[in-house]
C-alpha cells in the first residue's frame, strides 16, 4: 500500500491571546495611556509541528487550559494563528459543540436543514440523508416539535445525528461524546470506530483516558501551548499521568540521614506471582494471583488504606481494589511490613497488565504511589479475546 | 485499512491540494476569496435569511402582520401629528404617501444596519464554534430587511394603485437606482459596522442613536423643498446632501411620489439628482469593498473576542 498522504499539516503554530479586561470604548480611551502596560500575553499554543496522516485518529490530551481546544479551532479555521500556517485538504467537520446554530424556535426538520448547511451539506444532500438522520437520532415523533420543548438529551441526538451524517474526511470532535446517557454514548463511539473502519481522519480532544486508549492510534500530549508528547496512545497516556501527579503536591515523607523514615510512607517492593505460570512465566488462567507490598511507615494518619489497580498498557482500568474494600484497617504504627493481597482465580484475559500501588490516607491523598509497581502477563488458550477470560466451550444440537 | 472505502477516500484525499487556511491578505484576490467563499455557502445564506424571518415571528399568531404594524402606525403617527396637526400636508401634496415612500427607503436603510451590527454577536454561538464565511451573517441580516421592505413596498405599490397615483413615468427609474445605491450603501456600513462591534460593544448603542438622528436628517416627513428655502445654495445644503440616505430618499420620492413631480406642485428637486446618485453608489461600492477588507481583516479574531 502506498504511503498515506498528510491530511492536516500543521507548521511552527502559534496563537497568543491578548488579555485585557477593558472592554468598552470608554475604558479602552481611559487605559489608553496605560494600555500596554495593562495588557498581559498569553500564549495558548507555542511552535505546534504536527503532521496528520490520512485515516489516523488523534487524541489532544492535556490540562484543562493546555490549548487543545486552541489547536482544535486553528485546524478548524475558527481562530486565526498569530504564526505559522495550517494546511489542510478534504472536507471538515468540526464538532465543538453539539447543536451550535439549532435555533430554539425552530422545529427539529427545519434545524436539521439548517444544520446540515452550516456543516456544509447541500440541500439535495440533505434530503438524501434526512430519513437516515432522524432514524439515527431516535425522536421520529418529535422532528416537526419546536427543538426548545426538547429535552437536552433529544437535542443533543438530534444535534449529533446530523453531524455524524455530514460525510466528513476529517472530523474534530472536542469533548462532545461526554454527553448523553450510556446507550448514546455508546452509538457514538460504535459510530467513531465506523468513521475509523472508513477510512476518515479524527483529531479529537478528550479527559478520558479509557476512550483515548480505545480509539486513538496517536495521542498528542499539551502542556501549556507546547507539545510534550506525540507519540503511541499508550505512551501518550503515560506521560499525561505523570503530569498530572506532578501537579499534585509530593507525598510529604521525611528521612532521617540513615533512612529511617520519620513521616510519611514509602513503598519498598511491590511483587505479584500466580499459582500456575506457563514456561515464559506467564500467568494461566484460573491460577490464584498474590501481590505482596512492602511498606514502610513513619507517622501516618489512622485509617490509612493501601490499594492497587490493575490496568491494561494502554490504561484502560481492568480492576481496583483496596484494604478498606477488603474490610482490613492497616496499623499506623511506625514500622515496615509487608501486606499480601491474594485474588483468587485468575479471570484475565491474554495480554499484559501493568500493576499499580498506591498507600493513601482516609481523605484519599496520596502517600506514596508506585505506577506502575509490577508488570505480568496471561496467556490463555488462543482463539479468545478481551481483558476477561471464561472457560469457553460450544456445543451444538440439530432440531 | 483493507477496507476499499477506505482506500477509496485516502486516494481522493491524496488527489486533493494542501490548501492553506486562512484568508488571503492581497486586496484584489482577497476579496475574490471572500465572494467566491460566500457564494459557496449562498444556499446557507438562504436558510440563514428564512430562520431570521421565521424565528423572529414563528410564536406569534399574527406572525408576519407584525412586521406590517411598525411602518403602518409610524404612517399614522405622522401623518397626524406632522401632516394634520402642524400643518405640513397642506404645504406638501399626498402628503400620506410622500411619508410612506420616505419611510419605506428609511426603514431599509435603518434595518440592514441595526441588524448587521448585531450580526455577528447574535451569531456568536455560530461564530466561536464553526468556520463559514463571517460575511454571511450581517448578509443574512440584509437579506431579511429585504424580505421586509418587499412587504412594505407590496403595500406602497397597493396604497398608491387605490389612490390613483401609481407611478406611471420613467422617473420610476429613480426609484430603482435610489434601491439599488441605498442597499448598497446600508450593506458596506452594515459589514463594516458588524466587524468593528465585536471590538467596541458601544457601537451597538451609538449606531442606535446616530440613526435616530439621522433620521431627521433626511427629507421624510417633511419635504426637500423646506430645506431648500432655509439653506438653498449655502455650503451647508451641499453638506445635506452629501450624505447618501437624504439622496436616496430623494430618489425613491422622485420615482414613487408622482404629485412631487407634477408641474405647478411647487416641489423643487436638487439639481443632478441622477449624478449623485451615479457618484455615491460608485462610493457606496468602494466603501463595501474597503469594508469587506477590514471586516476580512478583524474577523480572524472573532471566536476569541466574543
Amino acid at each position: 500500500m502506498t504511503e498515506l498522504s498528510t491530511i492536516v499539516a500543521v507548521q511552527g503554530v502559534s496563537k497568543r491571546f491578548v488579555m485585557h479586561q477593558d472592554k468598552s470604548l470608554k475604558e479602552r480611551m481611559v487605559a489608553f495611556a496605560t494600555s500596554r502596560k495593562h495588557r498581559q500575553d498569553f500564549w495558548a499554543l507555542r511552535d505546534i509541528e504536527l503532521e496528520i496522516p490520512t485515516g489516523s485518529t488523534v487524541g489532544l490530551v492535556g490540562h484543562n487550559g493546555s490549548g487543545k481546544s486552541t489547536l482544535l479551532k486553528v485546524i478548524g479555521g475558527i481562530i486565526q494563528p498569530s504564526s505559522g500556517t495550517v494546511r489542510r485538504r478534504g472536507r471538515l467537520a468540526a464538532l465543538l459543540e453539539l447543536g451550535a446554530g439549532f435555533h430554539p424556535d425552530l422545529t427539529g426538520r427545519e434545524n436539521v436543514y439548517l444544520n446540515a448547511a452550516i456543516l456544509g451539506l447541500t440541500k439535495a444532500e440533505t434530503d438524501r440523508y434526512f430519513d437516515a438522520i432522524v432514524d439515527f437520532s431516535g425522536i421520529e415523533s418529535f422532528i416537526d416539535t419546536q427543538v426548545k420543548f426538547y429535552s437536552s438529551g433529544m437535542y443533543v441526538r438530534l444535534a449529533f445525528a446530523v453531524s455524524v451524517h455530514v460525510d466528513p474526511d476529517l472530523l474534530l470532535v472536542d469533548e462532545v461524546l461526554a454527553v448523553g446517557d450510556e446507550p448514546f454514548q455508546r452509538k457514538c463511539l460504535a459510530k467513531i470506530a465506523e468513521f475509523q473502519r472508513e477510512g476518515r481522519t479524527i483529531v479529537f480532544v478528550s479527559h478520558s483516558s479509557d476512550q483515548i486508549g480505545q480509539l486513538c492510534d496517536r495521542v498528542v500530549v499539551l502542556d501549556h501551548g507546547s507539545m510534550v508528547h506525540d507519540g503511541s496512545a499508550a505512551d501518550g497516556i503515560k506521560v499525561l499521568r505523570e503530569s498530572f501527579e506532578a501537579a499534585h503536591s509530593p507525598p510529604p515523607r521525611v528521612e532521617s540521614p540513615d533512612g529511617v523514615l520519620t513521616s510519611g510512607a514509602r513503598i519498598d517492593d511491590v511483587r505479584v506471582s500466580c499459582s500456575s505460570t506457563d514456561l515464559s512465566g506467564d500467568f494461566l488462567p484460573g491460577g490464584d494471583l498474590r501481590v505482596e507490598i512492602d511498606y514502610t511507615i513513619g507517622s501516618v494518619p489512622a485509617g490509612w488504606i493501601a490499594g492497587i489497580d490493575i490496568e491494561t498498557p494502554v490504561g484502560q482500568g481492568v480492576y481496583r481494589i483496596n484494604t478498606d474494600g477488603l474490610g482490613m484497617s492497616l496499623p499506623a504504627r511506625p514500622g515496615s511490613y509487608s501486606l499480601g493481597i491474594d485474588l483468587g482465580g485468575n479471570a484475565l484475559g491474554a495480554g499484559s497488565y501493568q500493576l499499580h500501588a498506591s498507600l493513601v490516607t482516609p481523605e484519599g491523598r496520596d502517600l506514596d504511589r508506585r505506577q506502575p509497581a509490577a508488570s505480568f502477563s496471561v496467556s490463555t488458550e488462543p482463539g479468545s479475546v478481551g481483558v476477561v477470560h471464561f472457560r469457553a466451550s460450544a456445543d451444538l444440537t440439530v432440531g | 485499512m483493507a477496507d476499499p472505502e477506505a482506500t477509496r477516500r485516502a486516494e481522493r484525499i491524496a488527489a486533493l491540494p494542501l490548501a492553506e487556511i486562512g484568508r488571503h491578505k492581497g486586496l484584489l484576490e482577497g476579496t475574490v476569496d471572500s465572494v467566491r467563499d460566500v457564494w459557496s455557502r449562498r444556499e446557507l445564506l438562504g436558510l440563514l435569511v428564512r430562520r431570521e424571518l421565521k424565528a423572529r415571528y414563528k410564536n406569534s399568531s399574527l406572525g408576519l402582520v407584525w412586521s406590517l404594524m411598525r411602518p403602518l402606525s409610524q404612517l399614522l403617527i405622522y401623518y397626524f401629528a406632522v401632516g394634520e396637526i402642524i400643518g405640513l400636508a397642506r404645504a406638501i401634496p399626498d402628503f400620506a404617501i410622500f411619508v410612506f415612500v420616505g419611510l419605506t427607503a428609511w426603514t431599509l436603510f435603518s434595518e440592514i444596519v441595526s441588524n448587521a451590527t448585531t450580526s455577528i454577536i447574535s451569531n456568536q454561538g455560530l461564530v466561536k464554534k464553526v468556520y463559514l464565511p463571517r460575511e454571511i451573517f450581517p448578509l443574512a441580516s440584509v437579506g431579511s430587511s429585504l424580505f421586509n421592505f418587499a412587504v412594505q413596498f407590496l403595500i406602497l405599490l397597493v396604497a398608491v394603485t387605490a389612490l390613483g397615483r401609481f407611478p406611471l413615468t420613467v422617473d420610476v427609474l429613480y426609484a430603482a437606482a435610489a434601491f439599488i445605491m441605498l442597499v448598497t450603501f446600508a450593506t458596506a456600513l452594515g459589514v463594516l459596522l458588524a466587524g468593528l462591534t465585536v471590538y467596541f460593544r458601544d457601537l451597538e448603542h451609538l449606531v442606535e442613536v446616530v440613526l435616530a438622528v439621522l433620521f431627521w436628517a433626511s427629507p421624510i416627513v417633511y419635504s426637500y423643498t423646506f430645506v431648500r428655502e432655509v439653506i438653498g445654495g449655502t455650503l451647508l445644503e451641499q453638506i445635506y446632501l452629501a450624505n447618501p440616505v437624504t439622496v436616496a430618499v430623494l430618489g425613491f420620492q422622485r420615482g414613487l411620489w408622482i404629485a412631487g413631480s407634477e408641474p405647478g406642485s411647487g416641489v423643487t428637486w436638487p439639481p443632478d439628482l441622477a449624478l449623485r446618485m451615479g457618484v455615491m453608489f460608485v462610493a457606496s461600492v468602494a466603501v463595501l469593498w474597503i469594508g469587506q477588507r477590514i471586516f476580512s481583516r478583524l474577523q480572524g479574531n472573532f471566536a476569541q473576542e466574543l
